[in-house]
């Protein structure tokens, strides 16, 4: 019965269910004889952890969802109704809160160790591009649930991006009106976000999440010596430096897991607010159309993008610098995106390439996070001088790849993998 | 292990980086939720002074009540006033929003959650720093909160404060410190002219409960959460022990 192409199993219930669902067969593949190379460290925690995150938010948004009110005239009271009268609502409401912020700790960390060790490269391209896509549409997803407790900073925030729209020459003021579905953000807003932010996009997500997965099951994990280790077999098949995903990763996973809520829960419990960074101060005031708050600063996972689109203070070939800002921004997570394309390197991992690469990717780490830092910050001369050095930085890192990686002097890769 | 750490240390570089700086305000204090008779004695100034203009929409009597440990007869008795108003109601004020912005200019904010908007030191400033101004409506101004369009409600009890000029153990702004006294030379200290029903300490200890009630109102939840906390984080912990242990059980047979 059913498909005979397939593992199934020998009797019972399992073999009811096999012959009708690829059950025993799917564990089979991604579980319990996926072979993950047996030198994972701690860079490669974070994908497990990002799937956590995940299921976090969408739990516990759908319990927010049972008590939030999508209005203009009712939300903001409908989220602190949640916070005092809702049975633990605050403590949904942290882990959403707090969630958001770890699902960019995380995924940040995830991309890091991608960068580290060469995972986006071939036969890794698509991984890789189904993960950037899921950190784009993450990025939308957490804008558009920033406007939800319709404080002053969401009211704000989503006013300052929706306007980035609207720098686009010919067709920008009339793009932004209809995102908004009004003349300015109002309730019309609102309720489209929640729609977008509660249904769309997580169901887009979701289903990238299954396109990462199934692609990265496909190809083989890298892993931090960067080395394939399909290419070095058993008789059996098996790859010699193979282990099974499941126990030996699921187990390791879990205390992955126990390290990751235990920071987790001690900022859910004691420092909600991530010191103004998680939950900005101004949000604790309802949205008012008619008062502009003295600093408007987008959450932290989207400071050094917003630094880079102030640090273009310039026209340029005609083009407004407002406008420009808004391309070079774009075009800093575009960039990402043909990333597997530019790294022209024989080898993978960090650990074999020269000390141009190392340098680069030191380089660019710490002007990401002073871009993050000055993203942050009111701008000053100065400031917006360190900031378009900084985003000088940050694009040589890829536009330069193509020859660093090609002339500079790498190390051998060993046949198998190390510690 | 060394290296894990260093990478995680690396991590959380640009959280401490970008750590808030603190609001630029002459007094601090930090709110105790946890010393009953301080949010007791706040709530009974905030029913008394404040809340005739001031609402907390968000905020229950019945829940205070509770986390006061106030038996409801007495909440009933001594701090609801209005008839129209139940212990479970939140605790809303009769003044219309409209009325109050043709009376005043502008309705009172709502100060539900001004604890967390402001922060309590913030509040305990402004609230110890209204000083005499003749040139002002109501004839006060305010340190923390220049052109101030609240009169000084809690002036019985403090007394009429004026700027004068003094020595002070307090930095003042602009002024040098006296190098062989220790203390600041300036003309802008605040010192209470005219006595009020209370002593400045007494005052100032007045002042600290109706912050702390405030600072409990804007953020209920935190006690819930400082007593779950632990019990959660201990939790975690001993799963991380015995995850710990499992995993290197099974990992034996790797190496």
């Amino acid at each position: 019965m059913g498909n005979p192409n397939r593992v199934k199993a020998e009797s019972g219930f399992m073999r009811w269910v096999d012959d009708r669902f690829p059950a025993t067969q799917m564990w089979q593949e991604h579980l319990s004889q996926y072979y993950a190379p047996r030198n994972f460290n701690f860079w490669y925690f974070f994908g497990s952890l990002a799937l956590l995150v995940l299921v976090n938010q969408i739990l516990t948004g759908v319990w927010l969802t049972m008590s939030y009110n999508p209005s203009a005239e009712g939300a903001f009271a409908s989220v602190e109704y949640i916070m005092r009268d809702v049975e633990y609502g605050w403590l949904i409401r942290y882990l959403h809160s707090t969630g958001a912020s770890a699902f960019f700790v995380v995924i940040y960390l995830h991309m890091f160790r991608a960068l580290l060790y060469g995972s986006y490269k071939a036969p890794r391209e698509l991984v890789w591009i189904f993960g950037m896509a899921i950190y784009l549409l993450l990025m939308a997803e957490a804008f558009m649930g920033y406007l939800l407790p319709w404080g002053q900073m969401s009211y704000w925030g989503a006013q300052v991006i929706i306007s980035l729209f609207a720098a686009i020459p010919v067709i920008g003021p009339d793009l932004a009106q209809w995102i908004r579905g009004d003349f300015l953000i109002s309730g019309i807003t609102l309720n489209r976000f929640f729609a977008l932010h509660v249904v769309a996009l997580p169901i887009v997500i979701l289903a990238l999440v299954v396109l990462h997965l199934i692609a990265l099951h496909e190809v083989g994990s890298n892993n931090p010596d960067g080395i394939e280790i399909k290419a070095k077999k058993d008789e059996t098949g098996k790859p010699l430096d193979g282990i099974p995903f499941h126990p030996y990763y699921t187990v390791k996973d879990v205390f992955g897991v126990a390290v990751f809520l235990f920071v987790f829960a001690a900022v859910v419990f004691y420092f909600p607010e991530g010191g103004g960074y998680f939950l900005e101060r101004p949000n604790f005031e309802p949205a008012n159309p008619m008062v502009t708050p003295d600093h408007i600063a987008p959450v932290w996972y989207f400071t050094p993008f917003y630094a880079i689109l102030r640090a273009i203070t310039f026209d340029f070939l005609g083009l407004q610098a407002q406008f420009l800002g808004v391309v070079f921004m774009g075009a800093a997570i575009a960039i990402l995106f043909v990333l597997p394309w530019l790294d022209r390197s024989p080898v993978n991992s960090m650990r074999y390439k020269g000390w141009i690469s190392k340098v680069a990717l030191a380089i660019f780490a710490i002007s990401f996070v002073i871009l993050g830092i000055l993203g942050a910050l009111p701008a000053t001369p100065l400031r917006t001088a360190v900031a378009q050095l900084c985003t000088l930085l940050y694009f040589a890192f890829f536009l330069l790849m193509p020859f660093y990686t090609r002339l500079e002097k790498t190390k051998p890769v060993p046949e198998r993998v190390t510690g | 292990m060394k290296k894990q750490l260093f990478a995680l240390l690396f991590a959380l570089v640009p959280v401490a980086a970008m750590a808030a700086p603190a609001a630029d305000v002459p007094y601090s204090m930090t709110p105790d939720l946890n010393d009953e008779a301080s949010l007791q004695r706040g709530m009974q100034l905030y029913v008394n002074y404040c809340m005739g203009c001031h609402s907390l929409e968000h905020q229950r009597f019945a829940r205070a009540a509770e986390d006061f440990g106030m038996p409801q007869d007495l909440v009933e008795e001594h701090l609801i006033f209005s008839s129209e108003q139940a212990y479970n109601d939140q605790m809303h004020i009769a003044m219309d929003r409209e009325d109050a912005a043709n009376w005043f200019g502008a309705a009172a904010p709502d100060l539900t959650l001004h604890g967390r908007l402001r922060g309590a030191d913030w509040i305990y400033s402004y609230l110890l720093t209204f000083y005499k101004d003749p040139s002002r409506p109501n004839g006060v101004n305010n340190d923390v909160f220049d052109m101030v369009a609240m009169p000084n409600v809690l002036e019985p009890l403090q007394g009429v404060q004026e700027k004068v000029c003094a020595e002070t153990d307090r930095p003042v702004e602009g002024a040098e410190l006296d190098p062989l006294t220790g203390k600041y030379q300036s003309c802008d200290v605040l010192q209470v002219t005219r006595p009020g029903s209370m002593e400045p300490d007494e005052f100032e200890e007045a002042v600290y409960d109706l912050t702390n009630f405030l600072a409990y109102v804007g953020e209920p939840s935190k006690l819930h959460a400082q007593t779950l906390g632990p019990k959660v984080l201990i939790f975690i912990f001993i799963f991380g022990v015995l995850a710990y242990l499992l995993k290197r059980e099974y990992w034996r047979d790797i190496h």
